[in-house]
């Protein structure tokens, strides 16, 4: 067992884990974070994707160890105050999913693509979104909602998001 | 899949990896980033005893100058490598093919030694640092040795890292100002490349004066297109003026046939992507 003291979604948390055991089961079986879900067992669709340190990655691709002394930001700690983060709100407006299953990776990765470029083209969105798979919408509305956040989202909202 | 059990430590400095190296030998594996050799535990292919971490080791990180070369510290993520300015400016080719490695987030933790260490040969980092003569700084108990980039890339999945040896830093000669292409040809997004083609080009007022071409995935390792490259010397910096040295890009290769396209398919790839990245690094 290895000791971890991390920060995550803005709780300071420590915890003995295994050296093996990945961040994405840290935040759900220790944490009790379910949002954070798992899609695929080869790091590929991007379902799980949350912040750390700012930064969007592939939580089952990070171990918890890994994780130790650094910030991690899940789906569950975006919205502020009982609001809707802009991003939530825009895939709620336009309708950015169906199943739900990829919408937790989806908004974590759109806030990175957004804090790193707040004004998209639709084109920019789509490569941003490259490593989030989505079985249901075809990807139309995912963009539209990216598009839309950027669109009525002030900056200082979306820095504040990190 | 969550991997076997190993133990783990994270030393922060070279010294202390390279001793936890030496004491522990075949039981250990080092970590960078992790996107690599995480999905290769979890799926079993390994299960090391002990993971030695790097990601603790500041001075394995950066970007700086050294007179004529880029030293580009072995833990520098993909995502850093497409942001650096000094990266932009000197070896413009690295900035381009890191930008094509995978997607948002793998980037934002793989790193560029890494890459250059799994030596995976559909790897887009290898055949970049091939074309710009990179030199790779390897650290071992008894000092360090500095390999290029033609005697780096062994096999596949090999590389002239030793058992207790790390890679520290990739030097770069600068090549300040050239023009740079990665043409990457996949068939879904996020994936790694069928084949692609890493081109750094010095071109002015319509001409090319040197070229450096090497080619992804069109055999065990990264290859060198060097008769593209001499025929490019002095060649019109346009679609016509290149195809012809374009046409040689495959000359030598024994590239595999596989699900995603057979020999001759991936032969005639690297002569179209060859003359698309040549085009574009020229800024025709
Ligand atoms: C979904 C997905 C898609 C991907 N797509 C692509 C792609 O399209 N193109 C591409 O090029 N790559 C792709 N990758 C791989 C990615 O580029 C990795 O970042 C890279 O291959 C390994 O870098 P790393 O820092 O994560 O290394 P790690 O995974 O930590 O290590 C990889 C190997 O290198 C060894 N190693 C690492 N650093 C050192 C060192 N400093 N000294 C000695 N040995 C070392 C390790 O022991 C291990 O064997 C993809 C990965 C994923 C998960
Ligand atoms: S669960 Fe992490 S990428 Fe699929
Ligand atoms: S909404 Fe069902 S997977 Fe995307």
């Amino acid at each position: 067992m290895t000791q971890i003291s991390l920060t995550v979604d803005g709780t300071q948390v420590t915890d003995d884990v295994e050296p093996r055991m990945l961040l994405v089961q840290y935040l759900r079986e220790k944490l009790g974070k379910t949002g954070t879900v798992i899609g695929c067992d080869t790091s590929n669709c991007g379902a799980c994707t949350v912040h750390l340190d700012g930064r969007s990655v592939k939580s089952c691709n990070v171990l918890a160890v890994q994780a130790d002394g650094h910030e991690v930001t899940t789906i569950e700690g975006l919205a502020t105050d009982g609001q809707l983060h802009p991003v939530q709100e825009a895939f709620r407006e336009c309708h950015g999913l169906q199943c739900g299953f990829c919408t937790p990776g989806m908004i974590m990765q759109s806030v990175d693509l957004l804090n790193e470029n707040p004004h998209p083209t639709e084109q920019e969105v789509r490569l941003g979104l490259e490593g989030n798979l989505c079985r249901c919408t075809g990807y139309h509305n995912i963009v539209k909602s990216v598009l839309y956040a950027a669109e009525h989202a002030g900056q200082d909202e979306k820095a504040g998001a990190r | 899949m969550i991997p076997a059990k190993f133990d783990y430590v994270a030393p922060t400095s070279i010294e202390d990896a390279l001793s936890a190296l030496v004491q522990h030998g075949d039981d250990a594996k080092i970590m960078a980033g992790g996107q690599s050799l995480l999905p290769v535990l979890r799926m079993r292919l390994n299960a090391p005893e002990i993971v030695i971490d790097l990601g603790r080791i500041d001075s394995l990180r950066g970007v700086r100058e050294d007179g004529d070369a880029l030293v580009i510290g072995a833990l520098t993520t993909h995502a850093e490598m497409v942001t650096n300015d000094l990266v932009h400016q000197h070896a413009l080719l690295l900035s381009k093919a890191a930008a094509e490695v995978a997607d948002s987030q793998v980037r934002h933790r793989g790193t560029f030694g890494g890459s250059c260490a799994h030596a995976d040969p559909a790897g887009d980092m290898g055949s970049a640092a091939l074309a710009l003569d990179a030199e790779f700084v390897i650290a071992g108990a008894g000092g360090t040795r500095s390999v290029p980039a033609s005697d780096f890339f062994v096999d596949l999945f090999e590389t002239a890292i030793g058992e207790d040896e790390i890679l520290t830093e990739i030097r770069v000669p600068k090549r300040t100002g050239w023009g740079a292409h990665y043409e990457k040809f996949v068939r879904v997004a996020h994936q790694w490349p069928i084949v692609a083609v890493a081109a750094t080009v010095n071109a002015s007022e319509g001409t090319i004066s040197e070229a450096r071409v090497a080619l992804t995935n069109m055999g065990s390792k990264p290859l060198r297109a060097t008769a593209t490259e001499r025929a490019l010397a002095g060649a019109a910096a346009t679609e016509d003026g290149v195809r012809a040295a374009a046409d040689q890009a495959a000359e030598g290769t024994n590239p595999p046939s596989d699900l995603n396209g057979d020999s001759d398919y991936r032969k005639h790839l690297a002569t179209v992507l060859t003359r698309r990245a040549v085009v574009a690094a020229a800024g025709a």
